[in-house]
């Protein structure tokens, strides 16, 4: 089954509807970052900014500052317009804003680079209090966007615009906030992904398993704070790791877990992810894989990381 | 609105104690902004002292009117405006820009009993305020946000943004006062960048808008009156200020907007206020 993680977020929101606290704020783009299911249905509890992100972000912290539980959801690329508000009016002050930014990365196709945010989650992990997330599919993403209402303090949500399939139809009970989810056991790498590159993890792992390597996949869906437990113990048994990300290879997924690594236990890591570069019009496949970041890539990735443990 | 002469003398004294912090706060500090404090000091003390449903002994009380100071750098006026209400002590002003200091550089919500936003960034306070009336429109509460904003911080784009939403929100429960002391970090604001008629942008995006001299004590409780009557539509007081205003020397000079002043000019400023050194 194929669904697109951003209707995660939109049912999400109906689910935690009976909560008067909560609020929506959209910037003309409820009807794309679907929050405009809780408009239709909560119309006194949405908040319409119009084209304005920056206003948005800071009437967000305002009613968060009252009590309220403010969700607002716009383009990726254009949450990272308001950067400033949100890290000096939502961060610093740790007020539980929870900024849902959907069709990230360049998998959004077709709009072009200005609309292909790959530094999203490189630029919202550098701030103090903020939970940042890119699950990979609908049952995360609203999921996710529930128990965002038991953080004390803000977060990041990236969701993704196209269809991806279904992951964790079957693992609502696993999900939780800063807990990545081990989809397959395996003691040769393990692959960490995020976002829409977990289900060509998965696609990796198998296709890896036919030519006899054994991969463990971790959906991390949440980037920060990232389950560095987890990763110890996988490692542990895998010795090398593969990132794999629709986003920069600087400072997403792919950095997070180096600087984990760096300082812990620096085994053989392959990033992949999107290398410093923009992107351009294309569907979503051709994207990835314009930019390496597909599932031929991915595997790739696996040998090189294999091959580097065996050397050393 | 009748004020009794013996209220606004009051007032107005109130109003000089507080200058007279605000020379201490940012000479102690060696820094700080002392021009825009004290341009703001008489209509922040009207507010404080006449207005402000606000309680001292309960900071965070829910139900409070918000003020939102969102030209925050001019935080001494501020502080020394919390310390007369009682939020904070008359020694914590010592501690303005000061390591682990209950008076952060800038107005800051997570340090200062009484502060309702944190500051530091122009631009912002606006929008902030909003999302605080729009939660007491949802609470079905009578209280108000006011919110105070600079004359070159109307030159940030995302202003312009918050005002046309608070129209389009009929957001009646919101109140601006735009401290118009026509000066601004590095020079005038009509050489940094002309806004001709400000009153006429506020008017021109649906607002009800006031001119008041931000110095006269009869006018600005005059102002904060009319400005509570407006109950549909969001009600703007434009104050003509002078940048300074109180200490000759600094009185709409760009040289004080964020320079603080020496041990002469303290006791000079002091002096003029009715002070001596050891005297407040």
């Amino acid at each position: 089954m194929m669904a697109a993680s951003r209707d995660g977020y939109g049912e999400g929101l109906l689910d935690i509807s009976s909560d008067q606290n909560v609020v929506v704020l959209e910037a003309d783009l409820g009807k794309s970052t679907k929050s405009l299911h809780f408009r239709k249905s909560f119309p006194e509890r949405t908040v319409s900014c119009g084209i304005g992100e920056q206003n948005m972000m800071l009437i967000a912290a305002g009613l968060a500052s009252c009590g309220y539980k403010p969700f607002a959801s716009t383009f990726a690329i254009f949450t990272e317009r308001a950067f400033e508000q949100v890290r000096n009016g939502i961060a610093r002050p740790n007020l539980a804003v929870h900024i849902c930014g959907s069709h990230g990365g360049s998998h959004t196709g077709t709009d072009g680079s200005s609309a292909q945010s790959i530094e999203d989650l490189a630029i919202y992990r550098s701030l103090p209090n903020m939970t940042v997330m890119h699950p990979c599919d609908d049952v995360s993403a609203s999921v996710l966007t529930q128990q965002c209402l038991d953080l004390s303090g803000p977060s990041y949500m990236r969701t993704a615009r196209n269809k991806t399939p279904v992951i964790h139809a079957d693992r609502v009970a696993e999900l939780k906030i800063g807990k990545g989810v081990l989809l397959k056991h395996g003691s040769d790498v393990v692959l960490i992904a995020c976002g829409v590159l977990v289900s060509k993890s998965l696609e990796a792992a198998a296709e890896l398993e036919e030519v006899g390597i054994s991969a463990s996949v971790i959906d991390m869906h949440t980037i920060k704070p990232l389950d560095t437990n987890l990763i110890d113990e996988i490692i542990a048994e895998t010795g090398c790791v593969v990132t794999a990300e629709d986003h920069s290879i600087i400072g997403g997924l792919g950095g997070a877990v180096a600087e984990h690594l760096s300082s812990s236990n620096p085994v053989p890591l392959e990033r992949v992810g999107v290398k410093d570069r923009f992107g351009e019009s294309a569907q979503a496949e051709e994207m990835l894989d314009l930019l390496n970041i597909n599932t031929a890539d991915i595997i790739e990735a696996a040998k090189r990381a294999i091959e580097r443990k065996n050397r050393s | 609105m009748v004020t009794e002469p013996s209220r606004t003398a009051q007032l107005e004294d109130i109003a000089r104690h507080c200058r007279a912090h605000i020379l201490r706060m940012t000479h102690r500090a060696a820094a700080g902004h002392p021009g825009g404090s004290l341009s703001e000091i008489d209509i922040l003390t009207a507010l404080y002292h006449q207005r402000l449903r606000v309680k001292s002994d309960e900071p965070d009380w829910p139900d409070r009117d918000r003020f939102i100071l969102s030209k925050g750098h001019a935080s001494p006026g501020m502080y020394a405006i919390l310390a007369e209400k009682g939020f904070i002590s008359h020694s914590d002003l010592e501690s303005y820009r000061v390591l682990g200091g209950v008076c952060q550089g800038h107005v800051d919500m997570k340090w200062t009993p009484g502060v309702d936003f944190s500051a530091g960034s122009l631009g912002m306070g606006l929008s902030f305020g909003i999302g605080c009336s729009i939660a007491a429109r949802l609470d079905d509460s009578e209280r108000t946000t006011w919110v105070m904003l600079g004359d070159g911080e109307l030159q940030e784009g995302s202003v312009w943004e918050a005002v046309m939403a608070a129209r389009h929100h009929e957001l009646g429960n919101l109140k601006v006062i735009v401290d118009l002391n026509g000066i601004q970090n590095d020079d005038f604001v009509d050489v940094q960048m002309r806004m001709f008629d400000v009153p006429a942008k506020w008017s021109g995006f649906g607002w009800a808008v006031k001119e008041i001299d931000g110095h006269d004590m009869e006018q600005i409780l005059d102002g904060i009156e009319w400005a509570d009557s407006i109950t549909d539509i969001p009600a703007v007081i434009i104050a003509h200020t002078i940048k300074g205003k109180g200490v000759s020397f600094m009185e709409n000079n760009p040289a004080f907007h964020g320079a603080a002043p020496s041990d002469e000019q303290l006791m000079q400023g002091l002096a003029e206020l009715g002070f001596d050194g050891g005297d407040i």
